[in-house]
């Protein structure tokens, strides 16, 4: 039997090793050893999240792909399809903030247009330890610099996003990129590889020892000394990604292969396995001929390394030499290093010797599936709404909520990505979605990215429940319809019997609310172990949703547009404090309960917007959500330019405080013109919505009265400039 | 009339470009950086993007690609050229026109709108405008900070050969309204003979009215206009 530190080297259990060893009758040698270690890490094999993924539903109108891809598939009609993904890197992010970042965007760009498709959008989930600590602002620094150092030199735009601040991501940043590709339906190319004899191609970067179980890194909490993970973090080179992106989908567009898939996490092995996994098959590959950056580097090396930029692809015979010289026109290495076989094996030789021989389903599809126990934990105590101090100045509480990292603008941070590139970016970021302009048929796409920890630490369902119906109100506030949604499941460790009780409530409440909205989950990722030295995060599910709109020239913005437009208030006012960003601020922690939803409510508002908006009816519109109505509607005024009025007495006795602050979900703001008042209201009644006229856009000042009282009074460019300045001011020294 | 845009490899604004063009009523075609060959150009556009990864210094390695001996002969002809931030950043290189990019003052990547104000309107790429007009064009990049030996800068202004400056909504020139730091907020500057612009904001990027700007537009067509009444 295996010694016990060489299972313990490779995080694999003896459970695990006693499956190897039937699964392939015999014991493993060295090589085939590590390649089962990354191929059935958490990372690679979701062996503990699989039972509970089935959960979520799939399928639905347009899918063309689902989960199990490199990425999801959506039929926008016209010939087109959109493919898109999130994936995590938080692990390296954490260990080298700039290159983890920065091998982030890279690795989710591969699978994108590894499909056939055109990256055309990147978008961001971050989340990092309070910014007073220096060494988060370093961390911040770092991944957003690595996030604009890739993103802008491959000429993909990054086009929104979302960070939060709070102190359980000190030492566990997350870090989770979205990005979304335009492929014509009939060009649409998956990881299989198929067609016994085809050529399988190497192309790009060359195979260092970079990165060497990245996949098992990212499978394992961290601790003290996590400073020497840092050989296992890749190092990127976004021009040759740039280069990959034409020249494969020039490859693509000639007709000339059959399959290809990213060499990303667990690099040649799980290309190789996968794509001969998919297509039924087994893969040759004699490792003489893999390109290497530096000398003496072995098989199991060679096999488990994670250098970036590298692509596996599988030729068709007889376009060996078309293949060779679109590659050559872009100077990118590209060479043969194997052929498909119909045995079912992943089948290896170096120098002349078979170096392993494995059934490819074994490292794939028959990896363990855990079950893991779980144990509902204490929920997080609730406070008593009564006992919540009232403060005696709102002005002043308000102002801190405006300048709280959560809240405040995060220009710091999109400013130093290019957004605009592609020439598609109809809405800037700071929209409740970002908008992107379809040329080829005048149809634009809103995607968002949302994910409320702080409901989800409450309560992990009703959390998530409530992300789903934030996303969904995030796309009916551009006018968008839902399409599908990728989501990434940030949690700590699974073997924690309370941290698997988070993790299966998160996903029930998902599937409960994509269900019940007909959104299908296209694919995804699971990030677990987001511990270091035994402290996790909270449950940060982060849900990424696409939705279309039919005529782009419809799309509507949050900011306000005219003097005197009227403002209303879309939803009802419910009593709820719990979970807001004012309790935080006020008692310094995050207090209980969380807000309840109401799922067929936050359709009917879907419904209500999506014909107010396609009637023209609005002048603009934004989402009630962290900081509660004032913040909403201070939002919308710093970003027109325009103050605003609103006297808040139709909400009877309830406390002002919570009126404003209150962070319940199905809520939003909208401005018009006083001429399509009767329209709305009635449109209002069609859809069974309470809807508020509140106020008036304009002037100078950020009003909001009860019973004629001043309660916020504030100077809106005073405003704008706290709101504005606040993560810039922290920045400054890092 | 054709126009023709050079990709380098790690070119990213090549299609936009050609999308603001086509929309303005020009054709355009790519021009490969390893040939020689301009197809008989009328207009030839060094786009914006990262051409060999910005590695080394940003616009030096474009700047020994083949297609540049070319791209320098139909300079010296006095055909129009215009180079958009990386190109404007190869123009530097290769001595086409003069002056060098630091990094930015703040050491930062830069994305967004920005108003630039037109100084010279005698040129081709700005006769259909007026003196003193505010464009608002968004900028991205991470060297746009325009530096020139003083004794030089003299002559360009006196050559009136600053084409763009970085202004406020009102047009007015301050530090406030310089992104980069850039000497005397230069955004876009011409060599003697005027028929070399290059500029570091994105006209290309403000050329349709759902992205929020239409007056990158003003430039291609008073190109296509001198073009067309040459």
């Amino acid at each position: 039997m295996i010694e016990k530190e060489i299972l313990e080297i490779h995080n694999l259990t003896e459970e695990e090793y006693k499956r190897i060893v039937e699964l392939i009758g015999r014991e493993p040698n060295y090589v085939e050893l590590g390649m089962f270690s990354v191929m059935w890490s958490e990372h690679c094999s979701y062996k503990s999240s699989k039972v509970h993924l089935k959960k979520l539903p799939t399928k639905g109108e347009g899918v063309i792909q689902g989960p199990g891809e490199n990425a999801g598939i959506i039929d926008i009609g016209d010939g087109l399809a959109i493919v898109f993904k999130i994936e995590s890197h938080n692990h390296p992010s954490f260990i080298e903030p700039y290159q983890g970042a920065a091998t982030g965007v890279g690795g989710i760009v591969r699978d994108i247009f590894t499909m056939g498709a055109r990256p055309i959008a990147l978008l961001d989930s971050l989340r990092f330890g309070p910014l007073e600590e220096p060494a988060n602002r370093l961390l911040m620094d770092g991944v957003v610099s690595g996030i604009a150092g890739y993103g802008n030199s491959i000429g993909v735009p990054t086009v929104g996003g979302e960070t939060y601040f709070h102190p359980c991501y000190s030492k566990n940043p997350l870090v989770n990129v979205f990005c979304l590709g335009i492929a014509k339906k009939e060009k649409i190319f998956y990881g299989k590889a198929s067609g016994e004899g085809n050529p399988v191609f190497y192309v790009g970067a060359k195979t260092g020892r970079d990165g060497i179980h990245g996949a098992t890194m990212a499978s394992a909490e961290f601790s003290e000394d996590s400073e020497k993970k840092r050989p296992n973090v890749q190092v990127g080179d976004p021009f040759k990604e740039k280069l990959l992106i034409e020249a494969c989908l020039e490859v693509m567009d000639k007709d000339l292969i059959v399959g290809i898939q990213d060499m990303g996490a667990a690099g040649l092995t799980s290309s190789s396995s996968e794509t001969a996994s998919r297509g039924g098959t087994g893969i040759y590959l004699n490792l003489d001929l893999v390109p290497l950056r530096e000398e003496g580097m072995s098989p199991y090396e060679i096999l488990l390394s994670e250098s970036q930029e590298r692509m596996l692809i599988i030729g068709k015979k007889g376009k060996e030499r078309e293949i060779e010289e679109v590659f050559r026109k872009w100077d990118l290495e590209c060479c043969i290093i194997g052929e498909v076989r119909d045995d079912g094996f992943l089948t290896a030789t170096f120098k002349g010797e078979e170096v392993c021989k494995v059934p490819v389903k074994a490292l794939t599809s028959l990896a363990p599936v855990y079950r893991r126990p779980y144990k509902r934990r204490k929920s997080p105590p609730h406070i008593n709404p009564e006992k919540v101090p009232v403060p005696s100045d709102l002005n002043d509480i308000f102002v801190k909520i405006l300048s709280s990292p959560n809240i405040s603008y995060k220009g710091w941070i999109f400013t130093q990505y290019d957004h605009m590139v592609q020439t598609n970016t109809v809405l800037l970021p700071g929209a409740d979605a970002s908008v992107l302009w379809i040329k080829e048929n005048g149809k634009g796409i809103a995607i968002t990215l949302d994910g409320n920890s702080n409901f989800c630490y409450l309560d992990p369902r009703e959390g998530a429940k409530i992300m789903v119906a934030e996303s969904l109100r995030n796309i009916s506030c551009v006018g968008a319809r839902p399409l599908g949604a990728t989501n990434c499941l940030n949690f700590g460790n699974p073997e924690k019997e309370e941290i698997m009780w988070e993790f299966k409530e998160v996903v029930e409440g998902m599937a409960e609310a994509c269900e019940f909205f007909k959104i299908p989950i296209t694919g995804g990722n699971v990030s677990f172990y987001n511990e270091t030295s035994g402290k996790g995060i909270y449950p940060t599910p982060v849900f990424g949703l696409v939705g279309i709109i039919e005529k782009i020239e419809k799309v509507l913005n949050p900011s306000f547009k005219r003097e005197g437009s009227l403002i209303a208030l879309c939803g009802k006012f419910k009593n709820e404090i719990g979970g807001s960003e004012y309790l935080r601020i006020l008692l310094g922690e995050n207090f209980g309960p969380c807000p309840e939803i109401d799922l067929s409510a936050e359709w009917n508002l879907h419904k209500f917007m999506i014909e107010a908006i396609e009637n023209s009816l609005l002048l603009s519109a934004h989402d009630i959500s962290d900081g509660g109505l004032a913040v909403c509607l201070s939002e919308c005024a710093f970003l027109g330019g325009l103050g605003f009025d609103v006297e808040i007495e139709r909400f009877g006795d309830e406390r002002l405080d919570f009126v404003l602050f209150g962070e319940s979900p199905t809520r939003i703001v909208i401005s018009f013109s006083e001429e399509n008042r009767k329209r709305i209201e009635d449109l209002a009644k069609k859809w069974n919505l309470d809807l508020s006229i509140i106020g008036r856009v304009g002037g100078e000042r950020l009003i909001i009265r009860k019973h004629g009282k001043e309660n916020i009074n504030i100077n809106l460019s005073e405003g704008e400039r706290i709101w504005r300045k606040s993560i810039e001011e922290k920045m400054k020294v890092i | 009339m054709k126009a023709g845009i050079v990709v380098f490899p790690g070119s990213n604004c090549d299609w936009d470009t050609y999308h603001a063009l086509r929309s303005c009523g020009i054709e355009s075609v790519f021009l490969w950086h390893k040939e020689r060959n301009l197809n008989g150009c009328d207009l030839v556009i060094l786009p914006g993007g990262f051409s060999y990864g910005d590695y080394l210094r940003s616009g030096v390695l474009a700047s020994f690609s083949p297609i540049m001996n070319s791209v320098k002969e139909f300079a010296e002809k006095g055909g129009l050229i215009l180079g958009i931030c990386n190109g404007f950043q190869i123009l530097l290189e290769s001595g086409i026109l003069p002056g060098a990019m630091l990094r930015n003052k703040g050491l930062r990547f830069i994305c967004k709108f920005v108003n630039i104000r037109v100084e010279n309107n005698s040129t081709p790429f700005t006769k259909n405008l007026k003196k003193g007009d505010v464009l608002k064009i968004p900028i991205a990049h991470m060297d746009g900070n325009y530096y020139l030996p003083p004794s030089e800068l003299e002559k360009l202004k006196k050559n009136g050969n600053i084409v763009f400056r970085y202004c406020n909504e009102k047009g007015e020139i301050n530090d406030e309204a310089n992104p980069n730091g850039s000497m005397e907020n230069i955004a876009g500057i011409v060599n003697e003979r005027g028929n070399v612009l290059g500029m570091m904001p994105h006209p290309e990027r403000a050329s349709f009215s759902i992205l929020g700007s239409e007056d990158g537009r003003k430039i291609f067509k008073s190109c296509i206009d001198y073009l067309r009444e040459r």
